[in-house]
């Protein structure tokens, strides 16, 4: 997706960077109040107010971790069974299919399958690998401030430029070029 | 956010650090250019990794008759040292996924390291089997699968157990370590000048990390899960290590008490390697305002507890000897005390029973050099301790016909000394590529930056 078409037929963007975390939490519930709901916010760690102040609930990741973990223990299950099966070697006068013992290799399998499935959710759910460079970013971002960007209509920018500005931004991007991540 | 009473704390694990920045300028630091004594370690580790080659190189030529093994103790230094290393690995996932689980705070400034450490020592820990083995080219037939080999898939088998969790542990503690590097590589990636081969790494492996809302509200849900995947899993990974040896009938291996023991020794042993490790980190980078004594006082009581079980342990298992009335299980005991193999069944009790004893001293918790000294103790004698479990009870089995003493080759010797140089090669690499202190995750614990207050009323 180009820079024109992300920000649309007028519409526009500003980046806005705070040092403070209330300065930040504050900008975010009054754009929101005003009817701005595209909203992008970068911390350099993660910060529950933001999130809050943004409105996420819970996250699509558990769904992958579920699903993955069951069908861990589908595939353990139905793996050592299958494969006794296949095989069947009475040893000490046991079943071949001895359930107790198999409980391992499944619960192994649960984990490692469970695992997978959430970095799997999580790299879907966060929009990454991203390598282009058409992102809007501050590289301060990582280091210690906070961001939010915004894009709105262009007849509706001098709100929001006024809303970024009531709280001290360290700095102002207008017209940032590139599209909003994620 | 943090309550009050929680950010005091906060900002009491690491009272000298001052913002945000800070920590990026001090963390990312030990990632320029690399000293004299970082080359002559890195020097020594090759050393290490080539002794591994040659002397695996002559078991692999010769045959596994270049070992000391024989019957009736076919496991020796190599099992022995596999249980070492996978004990190591054990403390990281302890740091990174159970204390999270349990909010522990003192965990940020070390969990980093820690981790590193566990993904290194499985590594190390993975050479043994394929060591052990042999024929190390039929190393694929561990892998219990359908086949028309005439092998036998034997789920039944500790040994099979062990593939699946020791890979499992692996593969998992690799993803938690990799997903929790990728927001501070991403810090990295901004501060590493531009077009530099290290930049363009950095960039790949963040992977365009940007710490947007979306990306860390997801983050950390993801963190979270595998944190609670990983804990059952650390557990159960030694306890079926553990159960190598406690399904058979050998006298002394077979216990209900195996599991339990060796997590906890796993633990002990983990913790005690992490402080070895983070000791010289720490002076070398000047990381005392990330690791303060308060972090090492922490470990050190872990390390305590953890010892005080392992050392209940032993003592139950002599006195299970005596009680249960067995005369080969007895014998088995007596000989681990006072036979051929006292010296290192004493090394083992004195390193691990008597002289953590120290740490119930608030002054040594507090004295890095005397924590150091401790834990570099610990290490030897969790190895002594695997030792002993093995070889004297191998050694020392129903049939007095069948008893034998074993000695470790050369060829071993050469093998055991050189796997150190492979996991501090690792080591090694990594605090010189990647952020050995999580950078994130230690500004989650500094106070957050606010407004200063009153600005406007007292501005004129």
């Amino acid at each position: 997706m180009s820079a024109a078409e992300a920000t649309g037929a007028g519409r526009e963007g500003i980046l806005a960077s705070y040092d403070f975390l209330d300065a930040t939490v504050d900008t975010i519930k009054r754009l929101r109040a005003e009817g701005f709901e595209e909203i992008t916010a970068f911390a350099p760690f993660p910060e529950h107010h933001i999130e809050a102040a943004l409105g996420y609930k819970a996250s699509p990741v558990s769904l992958f971790t579920l699903v993955g973990g069951l069908t861990g223990a589908a595939t353990g299950l139905a793996f050592t069974v299958f494969t006794s099966m296949d095989w069947p070697l009475v040893t000490g006068g046991k079943p071949i299919v001895a359930i107790p013992a198999y409980v391992i290799p499944t619960f192994e399998m649960t984990i490692l399958f469970g695992a997978f499935a959430t970095v799997i959710g999580v790299f879907w759910n966060m929009r990454i690998p991203d390598l282009t460079g058409d992102v809007v970013y501050d590289p301060e971002f990582s280091a210690g401030r906070f961001g939010i960007y915004v894009t709105a209509p262009s007849t509706r920018m001098d709100t929001v430029r006024e809303i970024l500005e009531e709280n001290g931004p360290s700095r102002l991007e207008e017209d940032a070029q590139g599209r909003a991540h994620g | 956010m943090a309550t009050a009473t929680e950010q005091e704390r906060g900002a009491k694990t690491h009272p000298d650090i001052r913002s945000y920045g800070e920590v990026n300028e001090d963390i990312l630091q030990m990632l320029s250019r690399p000293g004299k004594w970082w080359w002559i370690l890195l020097g020594m580790s090759i050393a290490g990794i080539g002794l591994l080659a040659f002397s695996w190189g002559n078991q692999i030529i010769n045959g596994i008759g270049m070992s000391g093994l024989n019957t009736p103790v076919g496991w020796g230094a190599y099992i022995t040292t596999f249980v070492f290393w996978v004990g190591i690995a054990h403390s990281g996932t302890l740091i990174s996924a159970i204390l999270f689980l349990f909010r522990a705070r003192w965990r940020q400034s070390i969990y980093r390291a820690a981790e590193a450490m566990t993904v290194f020592a499985v590594m190390t820990a993975g050479l043994y089997p394929l060591i052990h083995l042999g024929r190390v080219w039929h190393a694929y037939w561990l892998f219990p699968y359908p086949n028309q080999r005439m092998l036998w898939p034997n789920f039944s088998s500790p040994l099979v157990w062990d593939v699946f969790a020791v890979t499992t542990y692996f593969t998992v503690s690799s993803l938690f370590f990799l997903l929790g590097l990728i927001p501070d590589i991403a810090a990295a990636r901004d501060q590493a000048p531009k077009g530099t081969l290290r930049q363009k790494f950095y960039q790949l492996t963040s992977f365009g990390w940007r710490g947007t809302d979306r990306q860390w509200h997801h983050f950390g849900k993801a963190y979270l899960y595998l944190a609670a995947l990983a804990t059952p899993l650390v557990l159960s990974v030694h306890s079926v290590v553990s159960w190598d040896f406690a399904m058979s009938i050998v006298p002394g291996w077979h216990a209900t008490i195996f599991a339990p023991y060796f997590v906890a020794g796993a633990i002990f042993s983990g913790v005690a390697m992490v402080i070895t490790i983070l000791v010289p980190i720490r002076k070398a980078f000047g990381l005392e305002k990330y690791l303060t004594t308060k972090h090492f006082d922490a470990m050190a009581k872990l390390c305590l507890v953890t010892g005080l079980i392992v050392f209940y342990a032993y003592l139950t298992e002599f006195f299970m000897a005596w009680y249960s009335g067995e005369d080969p299980e007895r014998r088995v005991f007596w000989n681990r005390a006072f036979g051929h193999y006292w010296w290192a069944t004493w090394i083992m009790l004195t390193c691990n029973g008597i002289i953590p004893i120290l740490l119930w001293f608030k002054r040594v918790r507090y004295s890095i050099p005397a924590l150091f000294v401790i834990t570099l103790f610990i290490n030897i004698g969790m190895w002594f301790e695997r030792y002993v479990i093995i070889v004297t009870s191998l050694s020392h089995e129903y049939v007095p016909f069948a008893w034998n003493v074993y000695r470790p080759s050369l060829t071993e010797m050469g093998i055991v000394i050189g796997t150190f140089g492979w996991f501090f090669f690792w080591i090694l690499l990594f605090i010189r590529l990647l952020p050995p202190v999580a950078i994130a995750e230690i500004k989650e614990v500094l106070p957050p930056p606010m407004r200063p207050k009153k600005r406007e009323e007292v501005a004129p």
